[in-house]
C-alpha cells in the first residue's frame, strides 16, 4: 500500500517536473477562458481582421470553428469570413512563402497549432510586449522574442511604445542589458487593460484552434471517469469475492 | 443428474472434441489457464504484466486506425496528423490512446522490469525469459523512437538526427552505416517510409513474437512470487503446487481488476491531460519539422532520458555512445552478476536493500538531468550517477557472491 | 463454499461482465465512427453551385459534384413534346423505381420545366452515357427521339433520363437533390426551398 501511495504521488510529480519555456521574458500569465465563446468569438474576430492575412490556420476549417463557437453559417460567413472561401473551407490566405519570405525575412507560420509548441503565456507576453526599434527592418521589436520579423500588427491599438534599457557592467566586465520601462510615444485607440482583453480573447482563440477536440474531450471526461470508477469498484468486489477463497 | 444435464454435456462435448482432435484447445486451455498453477501471494508488482498485454494490444489496435488515416511523405506527415486530430471522427481520440499508450507503455515495463529486480525473477530457472524481456526491451525502444518521428514535427525530424548520428560511433565504417539506415544524406522522405514500415509491421512483429516466447518460457518454469520460495518443491497428491492457485479464474479476475485501475488512471490522462504539460506530447514537435531551425532544447521523449543524461555527461561521443550501450547490454547479464541464491529482496541483507533502492532513485534522477538543458553542476551530477549505475553491478557481481541472507522459508505463509 | 458465496460471486460476476461488455461496447464506437467521412471528405462532397442560365437550348453542361459527372440539360419545346408518347417503350415511365427526390415529377422530371438535372452515370455498370439531342435515326435506334445512349452496353435512356424497354439498365438515370439560388444559378447536392 505504501510503495502504491509512493508511486502516485511520484507520477503526480511529472507534470511539475516538464520544463517550462526557458528564458523568454513572461511577466504575466494569459488567464484564458477557453470555456467562454464570447472571448472566443472576439478572438476569432481578432485573428480574422488582424491575423489571417499573412498567418494561415492551415488546418481549421470555418464550419469547424462556427459549430464550436456557436455562431450559425449566416453569422460566420458575413461577420468572420472576409475572404471568397466557403464554409466548409479551411483558414488559408493568398501569401505564398516566398512571397512571405521576401517580405519579412521569415515566411510567416502556420497558427494552427502555435499554441501548443508556444504556450498561450508566452503568445501572450509576445503580443504585448512590442516597442518601436528603428535598428529593425520592421522599425519593431519585442521584448518576448527578441529580433522578430513580425511588425507589430495591432499598433494602433495598443500605441507606439519606447523600450528603455540600462547597461550593467558585471564582475566578469560582460556588459548586460537590461530592461526598465516602456515610454508611450503615441497613445493607441485602447487602454491598457482593454488591449490585454483583446490580446486575451485572441489567445484563448489560438488555444481552441490548436486543439477543437479538447472542448469535447473535457466534456466527456467526468462521464468516463465516472463509469471507469464504477467498473474499477464492482471489479474489486469481484476480486474479493474469489480471494475469500484463497488461505 | 438426469438426462438434461448429460445431453447438453454430451452436445458441448461433440464441438470440443471436434476441435481437440484437430488443435489441443482444451489442453492449451488448461495448460496455461485452468491448471497453470501460480503461487498465491502475487502481490501489487505483478499487476504489470498483464498491464503490459494490455497496452500492447491498445498500441497495435489504435496503431491501425491511425494507419488508415496517415501517409507517411514528408510534405503530408505533420497535417496528417492534424487530420487525424480535426477531420477524421473520433480521431484525436484515437491519436491519444496511441501517444498516451507509448508512455503509459514503458512506465508499466519499468515497473515489470522492478518487480523482476525485486524478487530475483531472472534467477535461475527464469534467465531465459529475463533475456527474452531485455530483447523486448530493446524492439520496443526502437518501435517507440521510430514511432515519434511519423508526426514530422520539428523534434521528431532533431530526435531522429541526433540518435542516427550515433552510428557513426561505429569505427571504421560508422558514417555509411548512418547513410545506410536513412538512406539519404540527411533525414528526409526516405527515413520516414522505412521507419513507417518498420514502426508498423516489422518491430510489432517481432515483438509479437517475443512477447509469446516471453510468456511461454515463463509458463515452462512457472511463476516466481514475492517470498521466492519455489512452490513446485511442495505439491499435494495430483500434483498441484500446495501453495498454488488456478491463474483462471483467480489471476484473471484480480487482473481484471487491475486493468480497471489502471484503465481509470490512462483515461484520465487521455481525457484531461493528454499531453502531460510537454512531457508525453512536446511542445517542440508543434511545429513542423525545419531542417534549418533547430529547437532550443533538443532531448528525447521522457522514456529515453536516463539513457540521453549517460550519453551526454560522456565528453566524447563515441564514448558516450558506447556507455549507453553498455547501459542495456549490462543488464543483459543480470542473471548472471547476481550470484546470490536468495531470490526475493525480503529475505536479503540490508545492503542489498540499500544498494537497489539507491540504483533505482539513481535510474529516475538520471531520467530527470536527461530533460534539463545540461548546466556544469548538472553534467557532474549526471557523470557520478552513471558512475554508480555501473558501480551497481560490480558491486552486486563481487557482494552477492559471499552475501549471507536469512531463512527463505518452504512454504508461503498467509 | 456456502450457497450464498456462490450466488454473490454469481451476481458479481453477471455485474461485472455487464459492466464491462457496455464499456466496451462505448469503446467501440470512436473506432466505428472513425470510419464515417471526414470532414475533408464532407468538405469536398458538399453542394457546388453552377450558372444554368448560359446554357442554350439543346445544349448540355456537365458538372462535377461527389466526384460525379452530372448533366443540366437546358431542353428544347421539340425534346420535351415527345415525353409523354414514350410510355410503352420505357421500362418505368412513371419513375417509381427511380432514385430521385420527391419533389421531382415521374415524367418530365424536373424541377423547372426544360431544365434536366441528371446523374450522368448508367445505372446498369456505371459508365457515363453519351447525349444525343437529336431526334433522328441512329445506329442504335432507328426510331430515336433524343436522349442519352450509353456505349458500353447499349443501354437507352430518353431525354428525361428514363430508360428504354431493352437496355442492360434497369433503372432511370438517377437525380440528385437540387435547389435554385436565383435566376441563374442551381445549387446541386441539397434541396433547399421550392423553385
Amino acid at each position: 500500500m505504501m510503495k502504491k501511495s509512493l508511486l502516485f504521488l511520484l507520477c503526480m510529480t511529472i507534470p511539475m517536473v516538464a520544463s517550462a519555456a526557458g528564458g523568454a521574458y513572461i511577466t504575466e500569465p494569459a488567464n484564458t477562458n477557453i470555456k467562454s465563446k464570447s472571448s472566443l468569438q472576439k478572438g476569432a474576430k481578432t485573428y480574422m481582421n488582424y491575423c489571417l492575412a499573412c498567418h494561415t490556420m492551415a488546418f481549421q476549417r470555418y464550419n469547424r470553428v462556427a459549430a464550436d463557437l456557436g455562431l450559425t453559417e449566416d453569422e460566420m460567413m458575413q461577420s468572420l469570413v472576409l475572404t471568397d472561401a466557403k464554409f466548409a473551407d479551411k483558414m488559408t490566405n493568398n501569401m505564398t512563402i516566398e512571397q512571405g519570405t521576401k517580405w519579412f525575412g521569415a515566411a510567416p507560420p502556420d497558427l494552427s497549432v502555435n499554441a501548443k509548441a508556444r504556450g498561450v503565456d508566452w503568445l501572450y507576453n509576445y503580443l504585448i510586449n512590442f516597442y518601436v526599434d528603428p535598428t529593425r527592418p520592421s522599425g519593431w521589436n519585442n521584448l518576448t522574442f527578441p529580433n522578430a520579423s513580425m511588425p507589430h500588427v495591432l499598433w494602433e491599438l495598443q500605441g507606439i511604445r519606447e523600450a528603455k534599457f540600462e547597461t550593467h557592467t558585471d564582475d566578469a566586465g560582460d556588459d548586460h542589458r537590461e530592461f526598465v520601462g516602456f515610454e508611450t510615444i503615441e497613445e493607441g485607440l485602447m487602454s491598457e487593460a482593454e488591449y490585454k482583453d483583446l490580446v486575451r480573447d485572441l489567445v484563448n482563440f489560438m488555444d481552441y484552434s490548436a486543439e477543437p477536440a479538447q472542448l469535447i474531450r473535457m466534456a466527456y471526461a467526468p462521464w468516463v471517469l465516472l463509469f471507469m470508477a464504477f467498473f474499477t469498484f464492482i471489479a474489486y468486489l469481484l476480486k474479493v469475492n474469489y480471494f475469500k477463497d484463497i488461505h | 443428474m438426469g438426462k438434461i444435464a448429460s445431453s447438453r454435456t454430451k452436445k458441448s462435448n461433440g464441438l470440443m472434441d471436434w476441435f481437440n482432435q484437430r488443435l489441443p484447445v482444451t489442453q492449451f486451455y488448461k495448460d496455461h489457464l485452468s491448471e497453470y498453477y501460480a503461487p498465491k501471494n502475487f502481490n501489487f508488482w505483478y499487476f504489470f504484466g498483464s498491464l503490459a498485454l494490455l497496452v500492447l494490444v491498445n498500441q497495435i489496435v489504435t496503431g491501425i486506425w491511425l494507419t488508415m488515416h496517415y501517409k507517411p511523405d514528408a510534405a503530408q506527415a505533420f497535417g496528417m496528423v492534424e487530420y487525424i486530430m480535426r477531420d477524421v471522427p473520433w480521431g484525436w481520440l484515437i491519436r491519444y490512446l496511441h501517444t498516451t499508450g507509448a508512455s503509459a507503455f514503458f512506465v508499466v515495463i519499468y515497473l515489470h522490469m522492478f518487480r523482476g529486480l525485486l524478487y530475483g525473477s531472472y534467477k535461475k530457472p527464469r534467465e531465459l525469459i529475463w533475456v527474452f524481456g531485455m530483447v523486448l526491451y530493446l524492439a520496443l525502444m526502437a518501435e517507440a523512437f521510430m514511432g515519434y518521428v511519423l508526426p514530422w514535427g520539428n523534434m521528431s525530424y532533431w530526435g531522429a538526427k541526433v540518435i542516427t548520428q550515433l552510428f557513426s560511433a561505429v569505427p571504421y565504417f560508422g558514417d555509411s552505416l548512418v547513410e545506410w539506415v536513412r538512406g539519404d544524406y540527411l533525414i528526409s522522405d526516405a527515413t520516414l517510409n522505412r521507419f513507417f514500415a518498420l514502426h508498423v509491421i516489422a518491430l510489432p512483429l517481432v515483438i509479437v513474437i517475443l512477447v509469446v516466447l516471453h510468456i511461454a518460457a515463463l509458463h515452462t518454469v512457472g511463476s516466481n512470487n514475492p517470498e521466492g520460495v519455489d512452490i513446485k518443491k511442495h505439491k499435494d497428491e495430483n500434483g498441484v503446487p500446495l501453495d498454488g492457485i488456478p491463474f483462471h479464474p483467480y489471476y484473471t479476475v484480480k487482473d481484471i481488476f487491475g486493468v480497471a485501475m489502471f484503465l481509470f488512471i490512462f483515461l484520465f490522462i487521455v481525457f484531461v491531460k493528454p499531453d502531460m504539460g510537454g512531457l508525453f506530447l512536446e511542445h517542440d514537435n508543434f511545429v513542423p519539422a525545419n531542417p534549418s531551425s533547430t529547437p532550443d532544447h533538443i532531448k528525447p521523449v521522457w522514456y529515453f532520458t536516463p539513457f540521453y543524461a549517460m550519453l551526454r555527461a560522456v565528453p566524447d561521443m563515441q564514448m558516450g555512445a558506447l556507455v549507453m550501450a553498455l547501459a542495456i547490454v549490462v543488464l543483459f547479464f543480470l542473471p548472471w552478476l547476481d550470484r546470490s541464491p536468495v531470490k526475493s529482496i525480503r529475505y536479503r541483507r540490508w545492503p542489498y536493500k540499500i544498494m537497489l533502492s539507491l540504483f533505482a532513485i539513481t535510474f529516475v534522477i538520471l531520467g530527470w538531468l536527461g530533460m534539463q538543458s545540461g548546466s556544469e553542476l548538472q553534467k557532474m551530477v549526471t557523470q557520478i550517477l552513471t558512475g554508480f549505475y555501473f558501480f551497481y553491478f560490480i558491486w552486486l557481481f563481487f557482494y552477492s557472491r559471499n552475501e549471507t541472507y536469512h531463512e527463505v522459508p518452504e512454504r508461503i505463509e498467509k | 463454499m456456502t450457497d450464498s458465496v456462490n450466488k454473490s460471486r454469481r451476481n458479481l460476476l453477471i455485474g461485472t461482465s455487464a459492466v464491462g461488455a457496455i464499456g466496451a461496447g462505448f469503446a467501440a464506437v470512436p473506432f466505428i465512427k472513425s470510419w464515417l467521412p471526414s470532414e475533408r471528405a464532407k468538405a469536398a462532397g458538399s453542394p457546388v453551385k453552377a450558372d444554368y442560365s448560359k446554357i442554350e437550348p439543346g445544349q448540355m453542361l456537365n458538372v462535377l459534384w461527389r466526384g460525379q459527372p452530372v448533366f443540366l440539360v437546358n431542353r428544347t419545346e421539340k425534346q420535351m413534346a415527345v415525353l409523354d408518347s414514350l410510355t410503352e417503350k420505357l421500362k418505368d415511365p412513371q419513375s417509381e423505381t427511380s432514385i430521385q427526390p420527391d419533389y421531382i415529377d415521374g415524367i418530365k422530371r424536373s424541377r423547372k420545366e426544360n431544365l434536366l438535372v441528371v446523374i450522368g452515370i448508367c445505372t446498369h455498370l456505371g459508365c457515363s452515357p453519351k447525349y444525343y439531342p437529336d431526334l433522328e435515326p441512329q445506329s442504335f435506334d432507328s426510331e430515336w427521339q433524343g436522349g442519352f445512349y450509353c456505349p458500353c452496353h447499349n443501354s437507352r435512356f430518353d431525354i428525361s433520363g428514363r430508360v428504354y424497354k431493352g437496355s442492360p439498365a434497369s433503372r432511370n438515370l438517377d437525380i440528385p437533390p437540387y435547389t435554385f439560388l436565383d435566376e441563374n444559378i442551381i445549387e446541386i447536392g441539397t434541396d433547399g426551398g421550392a423553385v
